[in-house]
């Protein structure tokens, strides 16, 4: 895995110079007329397709909220779809414009990849799920054990800092897939599975008897999930990150996809603020978008919890509770900077 | 004396008597095909035993234990797993299938523009099967429009943006749709590139000579996953800003590549079984080379190799899941992909899922392995034994 992540670094040195030279993203966006982003090859919840083949998740909304503050309709985006090893070629050849596909957020990606993060629209955190009978309480416990584990992940890297910080041995078995290392895990292939906690609640489902398997109470790791972006635009990177504010200030708010008009007419100043119904608000052009992005974002994707709520939340299969991403006044770690 | 007395001559045939009933029926068969010596009945008898230990429980878990009905992922789970089905119970989730099958066959392909793909598909079957009929009239027209006018009007067809039609990018297409366009291109392209390739492997001039052989060896030395991994991230990087290579052209041109290096091979094997004094005995009677070749060598050739023909055209059929590495989703990628939809996460779904393709895979394979049968039957023209 360091290997790969060390030949995209060699890469994007090599070739950085090149892709980053093009003009702005966003008026290439606009000329084309949809935004491209990145998507995973199928993480329930982030982004998986639904049974008529559309492309769902939250990491996929984030996409649509993208699609509808730039050009009003949720409609144009597309998603291409990418492994974990693929998304940073993909993100650095202009392939795609934007990389949604639940990334962490880790300084070598920022830094020596070329690429600029700044929201985070899941706070994760690396697990362990073991089987009950191998009656393992703790982590520290895993000595000698065979760990199925996803390549050219930060999941896999976590996996050997934690165990070598432990001093302990194990042996990895790696799969590409996500569903192929689930798979293997339930068929008895390893005695454990690590990754991030979301997923641990995706491979429940899959499980034929969740309940002889544990949660291990270590998390090991902070996986801030969020899209990247290339460095050197600073426009585009900035009209990413304020869709997801966007989104955030309004749960805060309290506008959701189905008050939203109500509350443009008739919010208080704040709200008229975001919304773009204040008197000569320079907002939204300001970003290059027209002023009432926020409005389209809410209107035709939803507000942050709306979206939660649809594709990970507790009515959803994977049942995710908000916790890390509840709202900041709520005790969770979700903060959007004020629109004004 | 006149009376003469006539020795007996039979005037008709003896009335045939029914064969020993040793020799017929059901139990013959199964005394000389099952148990006709000791070692055969050992055989015979570990078969069976086989069989009996693989397919009861194989029936069970494909159809009498099977999930039928159902719109979410609670049909197919057991009481522990928080669904309807007894514990103990553990069959495929067949409604996963019926739900994605839209899907499988057509990919993401947009609904409302799914008539395209289905009259491309209808086209294209009204004209095989005359094509595969060797009484059918008009082989030659047939030919033309089948791998000539066919690939360009689909092309149209399926991709759109020109007379009206929504576009339709190569993003969108997947499951079957694609497994059967990739297939069929690399089938129409690959066999006629690979004679020629075959040809100027063989050939005196050594220039030709050369490229032939160069091109072979390099493609048959790397692996299809390679070239397609080389394509889909390298490639892009080198390109000027903002110009993109169509993934599914990509696939298209390697899958080719590969099926016609492979196929120059199998020709050549056949070239070589063609004994010197038909190449002499062409010679003599005038002809030139492509006269030669069209009407004495490749036919005869062709006819050897029918086996190693279809060998590279199922291999070819199957190579195309590797596309799934450069983002395409074929049949088996769009399979796979849908297993992570968490409305379907159950423990059977993926089983179910890889069954149901390796089903898909194995009708075509069949398909295609049976016509080759018949059609060596069909030309033999006492080669054999």
């Amino acid at each position: 895995m360091k290997k790969t992540l060390l030949s995209a670094a060699v890469g994007a040195a090599i070739l950085g110079a090149a892709s980053a030279a093009s003009a702005g993203t966003l008026q290439d966006v606009k000329a084309k007329g949809f935004v491209t982003c990145g998507v995973s090859q199928g993480i329930p919840g982030f982004s998986n397709p639904d049974d008529k083949g559309e492309w769902s998740g939250i990491d996929v909304d984030y996409c649509r909220g993208i699609a509808a503050a730039v050009f009003g309709d949720a409609k144009k985006a597309k998603f291409v779809a990418l492994s974990s090893k693929d998304r940073f070629p993909a993100l650095q050849s202009g392939e795609v414009d934007v990389l949604t596909r639940n990334t962490t957020w880790t300084i070598s990606r920022d830094t020596s990849l070329g690429f600029n993060f700044r929201t985070v629209n899941y706070y994760d955190g690396q697990g362990f799920i073991v089987k009950k009978s191998l009656n393992v309480k703790s982590a520290l416990e895993l000595s000698g054990a065979a760990v199925c584990v996803q390549q050219g992940t930060t999941t896999e890297l976590n996996l050997a800092d934690y165990f070598k910080a432990n001093n302990l041995q194990y042996n990895p078995v790696v799969f590409e897939k996500e569903a192929d290392a689930t798979s293997a895990y339930d068929a008895g292939r390893c005695d454990v599975y690590t990754t991030d906690q979301s997923g641990l609640y995706a491979i429940r489902l899959k499980m034929k008897a969740p309940d002889e398997n544990v949660v291990l109470p270590e998390v090991i790791s902070k996986e801030p999930l969020g899209p990247a972006v290339r460095q050197g635009d600073d426009q585009w990177f900035d009209v990413v990150s304020w869709v997801h504010y966007a989104m955030v200030n309004a749960e805060e708010l309290g506008i959701t996809s189905k008050n939203v008009d109500e509350m443009k007419a008739k919010g208080g100043p704040d709200i008229k603020r975001m919304l773009g119904s204040e008197e000569g608000t320079k907002i939204g052009t300001d970003l290059g978008l027209t002023n009432d992005w926020a409005y389209n974002i809410v209107k035709l994707v939803g507000n942050y919890g709306e979206v939660f709520e649809r594709t990970v939340g507790p009515n959803t299969p994977l049942k995710i509770q908000r916790g890390l991403n509840a709202l900041w006044n709520k005790g969770g770690l979700q903060y959007a900077p004020p629109i004004r | 004396m006149t009376t003469t007395t006539l020795s007996f001559i039979r005037k008709e045939m003896t009335p045939p008597q029914p064969a020993p009933s040793s020799e017929v029926g059901v139990w013959h068969w199964v005394r000389t095909k099952l148990f006709p010596t000791p070692k055969d009945t050992v055989l015979t008898v570990l078969a069976i035993a086989f069989l009996a230990y693989i397919l009861p429980p194989l029936i069970d878990w494909l159809f009498i234990h099977a999930a039928w009905t159902g719109t979410s992922r609670v049909a197919c789970l057991t009481v522990a797993q928080g669904g309807a089905l007894p514990n103990d119970q553990s069959g495929a989730c067949w409604p996963f299938i019926s739900a994605k099958f839209n899907q499988i066959i057509f990919g993401r392909y947009p609904l409302e523009e799914r008539w395209r793909p289905i009259l491309v598909m209808v086209m294209f079957v009204l004209l095989l099967i005359p094509m595969l009929m060797p009484k059918a009239p008009l082989k030659g027209w047939n030919a033309i429009t089948l791998f000539l006018i066919l690939p360009f009007v689909s092309f149209f067809l399926l991709l759109g943006g020109r007379f009206g039609l929504a576009p339709v990018e190569t993003q969108l297409w997947g499951g079957l749709m694609v497994t059967l366009i990739l297939s069929f291109f690399g089938i129409t392209v690959s066999l006629p590139v690979g004679i020629v390739l075959a040809l100027g492997r063989r050939s005196n001039l050594p220039v030709i000579k050369m490229l032939c052989v160069v091109f072979i060896e390099v493609i048959r030395g790397i692996p299809l996953i390679t070239v397609l991994f080389m394509a889909s991230i390298m490639l892009p990087l080198f390109m000027p800003d903002g110009w993109t290579f169509d993934k599914f052209l990509r696939a298209l041109v390697g899958v080719s590549l590969f099926a016609s290096a492979y196929m120059a091979e199998v020709i050549r094997g056949g070239l070589q079984a063609i004994p010197k004094g038909q190449f002499e005995g062409a010679d003599s009677l005038g002809l030139g080379y492509w006269q030669k070749i069209r009407l004495v060598i490749m036919p005869q050739a062709l006819k050897l190799v029918i086996p190693g023909i279809v060998n590279t055209f199922i291999g070819l059929f199957k190579d195309t899941s590797l596309v799934s590495i450069i983002g395409m989703f074929d049949l088996l990628g769009i399979v796979t992909l849908n297993q992570a939809d968490a409305n379907w996460a159950t423990p059977v779904t993926p089983v179910t899922g890889y069954v149901f393709a390796g089903f898909v895979f194995w009708l075509f394979c069949f398909g295609m392995s049976r016509y080759s049968l018949f059609m060596e039957r069909h030309l033999d023209t006492g080669h054999k034994k």
